[in-house]
């Protein structure tokens, strides 16, 4: 093996060959990189269910792919075909059904839904049984056992694997808000320990349902900002006040260097490294001293062997609570030391809400795009500077920039958080 | 993943288990299992099941737990649902066992892997929205004027799969990365696999693994009942449910293991109970003989020739069939040469763990090579022969009660 295919650690470099995606946006990277660089917004009033009595009423979710009705395994499986296959076209790696690696998943967790528990509810009992006597009852006869696979943990991940031949056992991974990213990061592994030279890593959420919705209201982590939509998260900003739930889907083609030149692939960027670290200090809070989020972007740094000094730009997690934004301008700040005040910074959740599993796998794909294209898009709805987050925010127009390396970051509820760094073909 | 078996002489480091912590209806910890599964009398354990409660499925109820004793402060306790209350717990006896709580620094360099499902659901409230829901037909769900008052926040985080993961590194100070696989069965084997193999390749030292199960719940039953798919007559032992159709019976079991780098391990003078050699898995469509093939493959490349001797199976059969039938199937034909190794479907006496059931499986495992001893047959039917002969190596399986395949080798360390 040549040296370049290596890095300083001896380990197999690993390139993206393949980008898809899929938000509230639009589907596919043209759409999406026209409204991201325009500073439009995708996040509307939620019409999928009422939400009379709600304090939050709005939501990025993805209603033009045919999904009816409405189930979150059957729309993450939808968004991530359509984010994978476009990954894999423009990686030209394989054929359509046949992958010649293997598939890791990011994917929310699969459970039952109302409207299959009130359909299993109003079946018939013989003895007329309540509760959930009643739901077993009618389950074991079998009433509605076409619907036992989607609502298997593994169902999401055996559809893909199925559709686009992936080898091997899919894997499934969750880690809240921060799935995306170890995604990538479990395909960047796998491939410099040569398990496999090719991984699909995919990051899907659709799961803008109304108990979801309640109940990351009641953990007091929403933005009720509802009036205009398009300005309910104002990542950084000091009037900004929690986030918006969305859906999408972010897809990548990981190959080691050595196979994307040997057949000829194009180049899209490399993945330097990731870095991870899991906070002790509470299960929907960061450490106060930001140690942990300190520690992942650290790690992400040493795994890259990337000096701080040449962190370009941050592709933030930005998620528009007052906590996380402060918390990751803290953080940022400990790392990059004085050069923070001159790093550009955008939150892309400004404009497509926290797609929550897909996050980090879909903030990928436009880091990678903002590699490509020299353009950083912007954080929209910033009119208030938060005088205690001092940071070069991309604010409201997007910005043309030569850069050569993005940090990533992804921080999730129960404190797992990850974070990549994201680098152009080496020269 | 299929590719590259790994092998202790595949030039990788040698991952050793150098601590168990296993709860399940049976008891709590590794002495607990040992008795009751009869390891030194080599009788038959009598399984412990709940028969009534959720009716008319047995489940195996978890052994009473004094929490005090793993997870000290009441706030995170109440923090907590049962499925977390026991894998935190058991991820607690696992780092006790392998003298790594109360080190904070090696405890901030233990890697944390979880295979998780779905978290608990408060089924009363769903049971008092559904009533509700009836009343008004076909109309809208009238959750919004219910949901928000009836829920409780701290339940929302006992749901999210990646929060046993989460209390574990809260309770226990693990720290240095944190993943939680999912898919049922198949989050066990991730689970198990992508421990050893960074264990394996030199990425990192130490990494506790494993998983939890509560089976005494509800909406876990309706999720699997749904495919038909839980054993809903008597209790019988795992493969003498065939001629019924099948299914399994749901056990509450808390698996965690550190699988630990050889020399890290010798350097801070930890006692091993077993080597893990390779951990490998496949999924199949489950078309005919589709689960047979696949793990055929898997033990062919897994289990090489030399590997024969002394061997024994604890194999994972759910009792789903026709997967479980298959897998006998396999591991009384030739798949592993001439030989007839002796087989216990652990399932049977543990019940079936689901994301915790290949995790306690290895430790199982790891546990009899310890012993230098094996467990006796556990099911009445005979299909489970009596040994005397100490195991050398015992082959785990994992055939997922609807997908996935996986196996893992464990050696003794002489």
């Amino acid at each position: 093996m040549s040296a370049t295919y290596l890095d300083a650690k001896g380990r197999p470099v690993v390139v993206v060959t393949g980008r898809g995606v899929v938000t509230a946006l639009g589907a596919g990277r043209t759409s999406n990189w026209r409204a991201l660089t325009a500073g439009r917004s995708g996040l509307t009033r939620i019409s999928r269910f009422s939400c009379h009595g709600l304090k939050t009423t709005v939501a990025g979710t993805v209603d033009g792919l045919g999904v009816e009705p409405y189930s979150a395994p059957a729309l993450c499986v939808a968004m991530a075909t359509e984010a994978a296959s476009e990954a894999i076209l423009e990686a030209g790696i394989g054929t359509p059904s046949a992958f010649p690696g293997a598939l890791f998943l990011a994917t929310p967790p699969a459970e039952i839904e109302w409207p299959q528990r009130r359909q299993l509810y109003a079946a018939p009992s013989a003895d007329d049984a309540r509760g959930y006597r009643r739901l077993l009852a009618a389950a074991r006869l079998g009433r509605l056992e076409s619907a036992f696979p989607e609502f298997q943990f593994a169902s999401v991940a055996d559809r893909l694997s199925e559709r686009f031949g992936t080898q091997g056992m899919p894997v499934s991974v969750s880690t809240a808000c921060a799935s995306g990213a170890s995604a990538i990061q479990l395909g960047v592994e796998a491939i410099r320990r040569g398990d496999t030279d090719a991984a699909l890593c995919v990051g899907t959420d659709g799961t803008v349902n109304i108990e979801t919705l309640v109940r990351f209201s009641l953990l007091s982590a929403l933005s009720t900002q509802n009036d205009p939509p398009e300005k309910a998260m104002k990542p950084f900003s000091k009037d900004r006040g929690g986030f918006i739930m969305a859906e999408g889907a972010g897809a990548l083609v990981l190959e080691s260097y050595e196979a994307a030149r040997a057949r000829g692939a194009r180049i899209l960027g490399v993945v330097k490294g990731c870095g991870e670290k899991a906070d002790d200090y509470h299960r929907t809070r960061s450490k106060p001293d930001g140690s942990a989020i300190i520690g992942a972007i650290r790690s992400a740094l040493a795994d890259a062997g990337t000096d701080p000094g040449e962190i370009d730009y941050v592709n933030a997690h930005g998620t528009s609570t007052p906590e996380n934004d402060r918390m990751e301008y803290l953080s940022l700040a400990a790392v990059l030391g004085a050069r923070i005040a001159t790093t550009p910074v955008s939150s892309n959740k400004s404009m497509i809400g926290h797609t929550l599993s897909a996050a980090g796998a879909i903030e990928a794909v436009f880091s990678l795009l903002s590699l490509e294209m020299g353009f950083l898009p912007p954080t929209i709805n910033y009119d208030v500077p938060d005088p205690d987050i001092p940071l070069d925010v991309v604010a409201n127009t997007g910005r043309d920039a030569q850069i050569r390396t993005v940090l990533s970051n992804s921080f999730g509820f129960g404190g797992q958080n990850v974070c990549l760094v994201l680098g152009a073909e080496p020269t | 993943m299929t590719a590259m078996p790994m092998t202790n002489g595949g030039g990788g480091r040698e991952v050793w288990v150098t601590g168990i912590g296993l709860l399940s209806s049976l008891g709590e910890g590794l002495e607990a299992h040992w008795t009751q599964l009869g390891g030194d009398t080599q009788l038959a354990p009598s399984p412990v099941i709940e028969a009534a409660r959720f009716a008319p499925y047995p489940v195996h109820p978890m052994v009473a737990l004094d929490l005090n004793r793993q997870i000290p402060r009441r706030s995170d306790q109440r923090q907590m649902e049962a499925w977390q209350h026991i894998g935190v717990y058991a991820a607690g006896l696992a780092l006790d066992d392998a003298g790594i709580k109360g080190d904070a620094a090696l405890s901030s360099n233990t890697h944390l892997v979880v295979a998780a499902g779905s978290g608990e659901r408060d089924t009363e409230v769903d049971e008092r929205i559904l009533e509700l829901a009836k009343a008004c037909g076909e109309g809208d769900l009238p959750a919004n004027e219910i949901l928000p008052s009836a829920l409780r926040p701290t339940l929302f985080l006992a749901q999210l799969s990646n929060l046993l993961a989460g209390n574990v590194s809260i309770v226990h100070n693990v720290t240095a990365s944190s993943r939680t696989f999912m898919g049922e069965e198949m989050a066990g084997i991730a689970a198990i696999e992508n421990a050893v193999r960074r264990v394996a390749s030199g990425q990192v030292a130490v990494v506790l693994a494993g998983g939890a199960l509560n089976a005494e719940r509800n909406d876990l039953l309706l999720n699997f009942e749904l495919g038909s798919m839980l054993w809903s007559r008597p209790y019988r032992a795992t493969w003498e449910r065939s001629d019924e159709g099948g299914g399994f019976v749901p056990g509450s079991i808390g698996a965690f293991l550190v699988l630990e780098a050889r020399d890290h391990a010798e350097a801070r003078g930890a006692r091993p109970h077993a080597r893990i050699t390779g951990v490998l898995s496949d999924r199949s469509d489950r078309t005919f003989g589709a689960a047979a093939s696949s793990g055929s493959r898997l033990i062919t490349r897994l289990v090489r020739p030399g590997d024969l001797a002394g061997l024994a199976v604890l194999s994972g059969a759910s009792g789903v069939e026709p997967v479980t039938g298959d897998e006998l199937g396999l591991l009384t034909s030739d798949a592993l040469g001439s030989i007839r190794p002796p087989i216990r479907a652990y399932g049977t006496a543990l019940g079936h763990g689901v994301e915790a059931h290949f995790p306690a499986g290895v430790a199982l495992a790891a546990l009899a090579l310890s012993k230098g001893a094996f467990y006796p047959p556990l099911d009445a039917a005979g299909i489970e022969c009596p040994t005397l002969a100490k195991p050398d190596r015992i082959l785990v399986t994992g055939f997922g009660h609807w997908r996935g395949e996986g196996v893992a080798l464990l050696e003794e360390i002489v």
